[in-house]
């Protein structure tokens, strides 16, 4: 342990000692996230109850010069919240309160402790939702949305996390207090809630958070296609988007992954000799509207080849097809010891060349690659099996991942389309932007964090940023003074 | 004001070189346009190394090009529309591009943007820069909700390149969404990646007149009933050049979900509607927009739905009843008229009391500088905004006023 004793004090004196975790043991529990290639022990753990502990708690780290890490429930995929035994991680899973629902305004208020779906949950009484639907809703919490603008299947038609949140209040670096943005939405100034929305944690802690509510769709349709090829079923999915029909998902699903969720309590009905398929819903108001364009969409798939295309209607059919997509990590991470499910976006018309690419880039590294992802988005997620004993397989696996990346910027793509840069990331940033683009990323953050105390040596790889003007404008006023 | 002896607009001539554009301003200030963002970078990495304040112009169609600079940074020069790339529904274009043009261009390709900020013939960049969104505010969201990324020319030259041509993408921190609506202060918008949509299968308008209150009654009944329009905008007498207010209802989609939405109109609440033609439709909203560019001030009022009836009633109380627009699912009214800086300034303070931000869109410069754009605005907020202007701009070459003097 390296932290100060006297840190470690009055942190307690904040929190209480039963709200600080200290042992090896209790910090293992937050020395990784949902993806199992980072490990790091933090140097303590706290777990305040409110707010204001939580401007307390960074008020006595910034003192001493303390970094900090901020948590929710830990289903990151990048080693966002991950912190060195320097540093404090700051749990913020009890500050779960759903403060206030205002139906008429079509919006809510939430601690960042409160797991995503529990928010749809209380809105559904008023008709409404919290849109943004990451596969891990059940557990995920709002904060950990915000930090990292957080996706899912259904924001091809309704958006991201960003297009949803309306006012932060936020702790910044120093123990300050900030409202960001209104709860009518209009920013005040510039759009720091844009800004902040995405910023993994580097520009402060969101305390409250005020999110835009979404009618529920009365009507849903779910369709499911399979194809024998996944170029094939990568062309259907431009072509329904191209059409001006616009599905409130569109996901697919490749051979491996098929078989992977056949094989599991997760069994959907998938065809399992289908090189793809796609599941695809469509929602509105009006049956007879959502069934016309269900309609529209079932004649653009069989036009590419689909061999079947099967309708769901009813609830328990819908939620057995859905069951498969959002369990499908799960499926696949019984067939091996460990599991990278990767995060990237194509332009959706590159999805056929790119995924055959992956499959070459599976064969050269001898690496098992599945995918299943958000096609409308062109958002890939191609996951690797592997076991991280096998030191030859994790290197060949490290390998495939670092092509994949590159194979997707080539494409004209990015290297994260939701799971954010984190630290399995860093790496690849300078291959999508340079120097000066990735200094002003590091200048923007100390304009919040001067000292760099936020979950430090994330997201922007500090050694590939080119000196900064602001920096540089001082010196030479001195030099010239 | 111009350089007396001639020497700035002999060092620009220099740098943009014989392609570059160069005018002069009606206030003899000179004007450069240079046609890529290597160009701007040049004159505004020269105007910061000699301490030239720089003013950033589109078609001045919207804000005047009046600030108090040595020069005027354009972006007259840069109209191309680069890459349509229908089947992924992107574009990127240069900030110069007319409104206009890129409407044809998509359009060519069966795509199109769904921003319909007010003004006539305004550029791309001024769009992004201001954030002014129209109507389909309510159905579509922002113009944040529109940009895939940009690139910007900081105000001592560094070219930034934010975000790229694919539909998601949270690589790095979202600076896309910091310069979209910052009136140009943290640099020159020199291109952008636009997210768009297919041409619209059907797109049918409605419009009723009443009182005010009646009308923002049956607003808030068209969204208690869970539709969404694309567009719910109230209209002023003036702005509607009507006796009484009008609401006007616009529905976009396919065919289908159209009609089915226009009977749910009809049956939540209990309005006369009149459905317009499709050449009546194109002319009311144009209009709407147009009216906005009438008088030389304009200005938003952000707030919750349920304040629409507070928040005009503010403007009505302090200002006069000149043209307002309200959008009623976006929660924002827009007001444009002539009003002294005390007033606008005693409407903003009032406003803030209870948590409605004003936001000044266009006006004089002499206004625009004694008010900010944006004022004073919270606590911890104010400090960030100047820490991000000096990071942006470190030699206060971009003369905006964000803040103000007040």
């Amino acid at each position: 342990m390296t932290l100060p004793k006297q840190v470690l004090q009055a942190l307690a004196g904040i929190v209480g000692s039963q709200s600080i975790r200290v042992s090896r043991t209790a910090l293992e529990t937050y020395a990784s996230d949902g993806l199992p290639t980072h490990h790091r022990r933090p140097g303590a753990v706290v777990l305040p109850d409110g707010r204001d502990q939580v401007v307390r708690i960074v008020e006595v780290l910034a003192h001493h010069g303390v970094p900090f890490v901020a948590r929710g429930a830990g289903t990151g995929l990048s080693g966002g919240a991950l912190a060195g035994p320097d540093a404090v991680v700051i749990v913020l899973t009890r500050l779960n309160r759903i403060i206030a629902i205002d139906p008429s305004n079509r919006h809510a208020t939430v601690e960042p402790g409160v797991v995503n779906v529990h928010l749809s949950e209380a809105a559904a009484p008023h008709g409404l939702h919290y849109a943004p639907d990451p596969s891990s809703q059940t557990v995920c919490t709002i904060g950990g949305n915000v930090a990292e603008n957080a996706g899912g299947p259904h924001c091809l038609k309704y958006g991201v996390t960003s297009n949803h949140i309306l006012e932060l209040e936020v702790v910044l670096p120093n123990g300050e207090v900030a409202t960001l943005g209104s709860r009518g939405g209009e920013p005040w100034g510039p759009d720091l809630v844009g800004l902040f929305v995405g910023s993994e944690g580097m520009f402060g802690i969101a305390t409250r958070i005020t999110v835009r509510l979404t009618p529920i769709p009365r009507q849903i349709q779910t369709l499911l296609a399979d194809f024998s090829s996944v170029r094939a079923a990568g062309e259907a999915v431009s072509s329904i988007i191209a059409s001006g029909l616009l599905p409130s998902a569109l996901e697919m699903l490749d051979r491996a992954c098929v078989a992977a969720v056949e094989a599991s309590i997760y069994a959907a009905g998938y065809p399992t000799d289908a090189e793809a398929v796609l599941l695809v819903d469509v929602d509105g108001r009006d049956a007879g509207a959502v069934q016309a364009e269900a309609h529209d969409v079932e004649t653009i798939l069989r036009e590419h080849g689909a061999r079947t295309v099967r309708m769901a209607t009813e609830e328990s059919q819908r939620a057995r097809l859905w069951q498969g997509r959002k369990k499908a990590f799960g499926a696949l991470g019984r067939i091996s010891p460990d599991l990278i499910v990767q995060d990237a976006v194509v332009p959706r018309s590159a999805l056929p060349d790119v995924l055959e690419r992956i499959a070459d880039i599976a064969a050269t590294y001898r690496v098992k690659v599945s995918n299943v992802f958000h096609a409308g988005d062109g958002n890939l997620h191609p996951n690797i099996n592997f076991d991280r004993r096998n030191r030859d397989e994790f290197r060949r696996v490290e390998a495939a991942s670092a092509a994949i990346m590159s194979a997707c910027i080539d494409a004209g793509g990015s290297i994260t389309g939701e799971h954010g840069v984190g630290i399995d990331k860093l790496r690849y940033m300078p291959l999508m932007f340079d120097g000066d683009t990735l200094a002003a990323m590091r200048a923007t953050r100390r304009a919040f964090d001067p000292e760099e105390l936020s979950n430090p040596g994330k997201v922007v790889p500090v050694h590939a940023c080119r000196e900064w003007s602001a920096a540089r404008s001082l010196r030479r006023a001195e030099v010239v003074a | 004001m111009s350089s007396s002896d001639g020497s700035i607009e002999r060092r620009l001539r220099a740098l943009v070189g014989p392609d570059g554009q160069m005018t002069t301003d009606d206030d003899g200030t000179p004007n450069v346009a240079p046609s890529t963002a290597t160009g701007c970078a040049l004159v505004l990495r020269t105007a910061s190394a000699e301490g030239w304040r720089v003013r950033i112009v589109g078609n001045g169609s919207w804000i005047p090009p009046d600030a108090p600079a040595e020069l005027t940074l354009s972006s007259r020069g840069l109209g191309q529309v680069e890459d349509v790339h229908a089947a992924d529904l992107v574009a990127t274009v240069q900030s110069g591009v007319d409104q206009h043009a890129l409407r044809e261009a998509l359009a060519d390709r069966g795509t199109w943007w769904p921003v319909d900020a007010p003004g006539d013939r305004r550029s791309v960049g001024s769009l992004v820069a201001t954030a002014t969104a129209g109507p389909l505010r309510s159905g579509f969201g922002n113009i944040r909700d529109h940009l895939l990324g940009l690139t910007i020319v900081t105000a001592d030259g560094h070219i930034l390149n934010y975000g790229g041509r694919v539909a998601k993408n949270v690589a790095g921190f979202d600076l896309t969404k910091l310069a979209t609506g910052s009136f140009g202060a943290f640099g020159f918008i020199s291109s952008v990646h636009l997210r768009l949509r297919p041409i619209p299968r059907a797109d049918a308008t409605l419009t009723t007149n009443d009182r005010r209150d009646a009308l923002l009654g049956q607003g808030q009944a068209i969204l208690d009933a869970g539709i969404t329009p694309s567009a719910l905008e109230l209209l002023s007498p003036v702005a509607g050049s009507t006796d009484d207010w009008t609401l006007g209802v616009r529905l976009i989609g396919s065919d289908a979900t159209v009609e089915a939405e226009r009977a749910a109109v009809a049956a939540a609440c209990t309005a006369r509607w009149t459905s317009l033609s499709s050449r009546n439709a194109a002319d009311f909203w144009r209009d709407v927009q147009q009216r906005a560019t009438q008088h030389a001030t304009t200005i938003r009022v952000g707030c919750v739905i349920t304040g629409l009836r507070q928040a005009i009633n503010l403007v009505l109380h302090h200002l006069d009843d000149a043209t307002i627009t309200a959008s009623i699912g976006a929660g924002v009214v827009r007001w444009s008229g002539s009003a002294s800086a005390a007033r606008l300034q005693l409407l903003r303070r009032t406003a803030a009391q209870v948590e409605m931000p004003v936001t000044i869109e266009r006006a004089p410069w002499p206004l625009r500088n004694e008010l900010g754009h944006f004022g004073l605005c919270r606590e911890g907020v104010n400090r960030l905004m100047g820490s991000l202007r000096h990071t942006f701009d470190p030699q206060s070459t971009l003369t905006v006023a964000l803040a103000g003097r007040q």
